[in-house]
């Protein structure tokens, strides 16, 4: 299985921490699988104008088609303005409507404080369904406070995505059983 | 419809169009020269026409996988090796040529071919023409709404007069060379969406719209909301064909053509548009309220004559080599549909 982790803010650094252990416990307890990590600070990308995600060049393209690629999606993201970050966004408006097809998709989430709890399941989880991904219903959602100096200090959070990592993987193989099943059907 | 060259009491017109795709055979993983697929669709247009096919088209799209960038060149080509069967581009990106040389281009094709040429003019839908041939994306609806019109307004008259914004102007212009009959047919290519079709209606222009899965009544609604933006802008719905374009394929078994077809309509738009097809959809196709006409020759024609009652389109247009089918299907399909399709909708659809 192909898996991508997308770290999906251009600044600050809580996100994408969160999402380097994320890619640790995937490499250390699934080494078969491949595993990348997508850090969007690192890349210049374009807004999104309409076009095929093919048609665009340079890290634009390497983006789309590195998340196009993918079996499993692990998406990271702060809460801005009590909504995802515009740089998140602009990578769902960059792929095809059902780009997510086929693929399941899970959530982390770093934020200042609780009261942005539900965004993740009123703002992104809509966004994901629309695009048709296997979405892992449960999502790991870390506070200002579990962080020390970019790295996370609350064992609670550190088992959390150890969970979500194990419920994401578990939840993939069903869902290619599951397609496997589906495509055996037919004789073509 | 003489305008278009269309006569309703024979009945609807099957055509073949080509996207000039150049991809693998899926089955091999082998491709054939750019050289040996641009003969195999001029020979496909030869074969088309001796089994009495109305008519063939031949698609431009500028990125990989494609061969007939320069589509015109290819219908001159097919021009010359034909004589009955009419020809056209399915589609012409107006947005990105310059209408004055697509309408010299196409009018001398008319002329080559005396009289059978038509053109479809198109927005693309992949969008690598705009860097190459150095037009802004952002333009793309104004571009192609401009030029189109500017296409139709040299297609009326013998001395244009025009100004826009994407072209210099034109001051008395006479643009020739003029066509066989004194004027092509013009057709809008419409992607299946409703506001694309509403704008040929008020315009008055023909339309050719793309099938490419689904059930047909989605489709029905688009050509309904035509005919209606026609009645509302003044012209009469009657005097303008449809024509619409999708999958075909034909075998002994709808079984068989779906397991001879599916690889490459799955790869090739993988390859393509970045996305396949999902296997539980192309099952769907295979009903009869579904556009895709792939099966066996009786299912098709059931499914095309279907089609027509619920469409009342006047041509039907058929794309069965996407995705590197090898030659020696596409010339069984050919014979196929001259010995048992082309009899049974003629039969059942002239009047």
């Amino acid at each position: 299985m192909n898996i991508v982790a997308i770290a999906g803010s251009v600044v600050g650094s809580k996100t994408k921490s969160a999402m380097q252990y994320t890619v640790e416990i995937l490499k250390d307890k699934y080494p078969d699988q491949e595993v990348s990590l997508l850090d969007l600070a690192e890349y210049d990308m374009q807004f999104s104008d309409g076009r095929n995600y093919l048609d665009y060049q340079g890290d634009t393209k390497f983006v789309t088609e590195t998340i196009m690629n993918a079996d499993v999606i692990m998406v990271g993201t702060p809460i801005f303005q009590a909504s995802i970050p515009g740089t998140l966004k602009n990578l769902f408006d960059l792929l095809p409507t059902s780009a997510l097809e086929g693929k399941v998709v899970s959530m982390l989430v770093t934020a200042g404080s609780q009261r942005h709890y539900l965004i993740p399941e009123q703002q992104l989880k809509p966004i994901l369904s629309y695009m048709k991904a296997q979405v892992v219903q449960q999502y790991v959602y870390i506070e200002d406070v579990d962080f020390y100096r970019k790295e996370i200090t609350n064992d609670d959070v550190l088992f959390r995505i150890e969970r979500l990592v194990e419920d994401t993987m578990m939840l993939a193989r069903t869902y290619q059983q599951m397609q496997r099943e589906k495509d055996a059907k037919y004789d073509f | 419809m003489e305008q278009y060259r269309i006569d309703p009491q024979k009945g609807l017109e099957f055509g073949l169009y080509t996207l000039g795709d150049h991809l693998p055979n899926p089955a091999t993983g082998e491709r054939i020269s750019a050289s040996q697929r641009l003969e195999e669709i001029i020979e496909l247009a030869k074969l088309a026409e001796d089994v009495g096919i109305d008519f063939f088209s031949v698609g431009e799209s500028h990125q990989d996988h494609f061969t007939t960038q320069a589509h015109s060149v290819v219908l001159s080509a097919i021009a010359q090796a034909t004589e009955k069967i009419k020809i056209a581009s399915s589609s012409t990106i107006i947005s990105t040529l310059d209408p004055v040389r697509v309408f010299e281009d196409f009018a001398t094709i008319d002329l080559i071919s005396k009289g059978r040429t038509e053109l479809i003019a198109g927005r693309a839908s992949r969008v690598g023409n705009f860097e190459l041939l150095g037009y802004d994306l952002q333009d793309y609806e104004e571009l192609y709404e401009e030029k189109f019109d500017l296409l139709l307004q040299i297609n009326q008259e013998k001395y244009v007069n025009w100004e826009g914004k994407y072209r210099a102007p034109l001051r008395n212009a006479h643009v020739l060379p003029r066509p066989y009959q004194g004027s092509l047919p013009i057709w809008r290519a419409v992607g299946g969406h409703p506001s694309s079709a509403v704008k040929a209606g008020y315009a008055g222009v023909p339309i050719f719209v793309a099938t490419l899965g689904g059930p047909v009544s989605i489709f029905k609604r688009t050509i309904d909301a035509y005919r209606d933006a026609l009645g509302e802008a003044g012209h009469n719905p009657d005097q303008f064909p449809v024509a619409t374009a999708g999958f075909f394929y034909l075998a002994e078994t709808t079984q068989q053509a779906q397991r001879e077809t599916y690889p490459s309509i799955n790869e090739g738009m993988q390859k393509t548009n970045g996305r396949g097809y999902p296997k539980q959809h192309f099952a769907q196709g295979a009903s009869p309220r579904d556009v895709m006409n792939i099966g066996s020759p009786q299912e098709v024609i059931e499914k095309i004559l279907y089609q027509h009652e619920m469409y009342g389109h006047q041509r039907y247009i058929a794309q069965m080599d996407f995705g590197g089918i090898p030659f020696d299907k596409l010339r069984k399909n050919i014979e196929l549909i001259g010995k048992e399709v082309l009899p049974a909708i003629q039969k059942y659809t002239a009047k």
